[in-house]
């Protein structure tokens, strides 16, 4: 019941994504961040198994840190991508990671980006992609209402049109979204879609 | 095969370990390098041997990056260093995976220590042949921290301190000239104790300084330059106040 989606903009790209971790009948936590901020200009948002996606995404995080260290400059979004896509593929006959990934990222040279990575080693470069059940409604959506080159608004209403779907026609729709942009000046999160808050606990 | 087993470093009959101590020669032939620390600042200096004329400067970096807020400077066999830097770099983020937290500089000091020494101990290999000063942040308290390691393994940590060319004549300037500085002036002691050994100029030397907020910065040649300048003024101005006073009755 992950949903994950995003698309790109007139100089950047937006990912959103739902914060329940949920195992079988219970959910966890309704604020699981689900969208890495991989380094200053990428975002991983990921959905899947948590553990493995956890652990994939941070050993991601560090490796792509050290090729900086050892490089003196970043990867590039696809360089980036297509080292995630390799992790997958190496482990995918041997103990693969059940994660599905949306990396958004914005280089200087080319401009925003966004990589469609699913759990058995795909890889695309697209301008809207979705994972989950959530993707029947949210890509529907965004193939109605995207074009290129839209503004952060109209990609920000464009993404709360998706979310009101999915809430409205997704039998066990997750409440609570999280949303990050990446652009020129960086990764960042945008904003939190709630419609439930963790109840504050009465003092005695 | 089994020829390759021997240790190459073993004991002589008093005591020595001559394989580290002609590592240690090859350190003090290596490039002069000089490390302060401050209250808020650490300062990071190399020699810079005069470059080719066709060779590409900026592809001869001495001081480098391990993390965000530790840096290294290295005098001796410049190879050697490759492979200890490389190894000290992925240790920094396999801790950040392992543990989440970024590694103090203690730890990536033993850490480096701890690598150099097992370059004492094993079969087939030689020690390798250099001294590092490792500077940087505590990650929580901030508190700014030198250590210096040696090709046998030892690591210290220090306040001011050099390696490399004339390190004994550096390490004696800062002995009598070290007090508490912070920012600007503890930039400024580190040129001074360099220039006692490297001609002056900024083509000569290489200057980094690192401060918590900002991470490590290497300094402009026009910027070396510039505190130089201030440096060799301060000094004229110390001599002629010497030759001064005997004339003022």
């Amino acid at each position: 019941m992950e949903c994950v989606f995003g698309l790109v903009g007139n100089g950047f790209a937006i990912v959103a994504a739902d914060t329940s971790a949920v195992h079988s009948i219970l959910v966890h936590k309704s604020n699981e961040d689900k969208i890495m901020i991989l380094d200053s200009h990428k975002l991983i948002a990921a959905s899947g198994e948590s553990g493995d996606r956890v652990q994939f995404t941070e050993y991601i995080q560090k490796n792509v840190a050290l090729y900086q260290f050892r490089n003196g400059i970043p990867l590039t979004t696809a360089a980036a991508a297509n080292f995630t896509r390799g992790e997958l593929a190496t482990a995918l006959r041997k103990n693969p990671y059940f994660v599905n990934i949306l990396l958004a990222g914005y280089d200087k040279e080319t401009g925003p980006s966004l990589y469609y990575i699913d759990y058995i080693a795909t890889l695309h470069k697209v301008d809207k992609g979705a994972f989950g059940y959530g993707s029947y409604f949210s890509l529907a959506m965004m193939d109605r209402h995207y074009h290129s080159g839209m503004t952060v608004e109209e990609a920000i209403d464009l993404v709360d049109k998706c979310i009101m779907e999915i809430r409205s026609r997704l039998v066990v729709a997750p409440p609570n979204f999280v949303i990050k942009i990446v652009d020129k000046d960086g990764a960042r999160e945008y904003a939190w879609r709630e419609s439930v808050k963790d109840a504050e606990v009465a003092s005695a | 095969m089994a020829r390759y087993d021997r240790a190459i470093t073993v004991f002589s009959p008093d005591g020595h370990l001559f394989q580290v101590e002609y590592a240690l020669e090859a350190v003090r032939k290596g490039n002069a390098a000089v490390g302060v620390r401050g209250a808020d600042i650490v300062v990071l200096g190399v020699e810079k041997k005069s470059t080719a004329k066709l060779q590409d400067s900026r592809t001869v970096r001495k001081i480098v990056s391990l993390d965000d807020h530790i840096a290294l400077a290295c005098a001796g066999l410049k190879a050697d260093a490759r492979v200890l830097i490389n190894r000290a770099r992925i240790e920094c983020q396999s801790h950040r995976l392992t543990v989440e937290d970024p590694v103090t500089v203690e730890y990536i000091t033993r850490y480096i220590a701890g690598l150099q020494q097992k370059y004492t101990q094993s079969g087939g290999v030689r020690p390798f042949g250099l001294s590092t000063l490792i500077v940087g942040f505590d990650p929580y308290t901030g508190v700014p921290s030198l250590y210096q390691t040696d090709p046998s393994g030892t690591f210290s940590a220090w306040k001011a301190n050099a390696t490399g060319r004339n390190s004994n004549s550096m390490r004696e300037f800062l002995e009598k000239n070290y007090k508490e500085t912070s920012g600007q002036e503890t930039v400024k002691l580190a040129i001074r104790a360099l220039l006692e050994v490297v001609e002056s100029g900024g083509k000569n030397i290489e200057v980094a300084m690192m401060t918590k907020e900002h991470g490590l910065r290497q300094l402009e040649e026009a910027e070396i330059d510039a505190i130089v300048a201030e440096i060799e003024a301060e000094k004229a101005a110390a001599e002629a106040a010497k030759k001064a006073p005997p004339k003022e009755p």
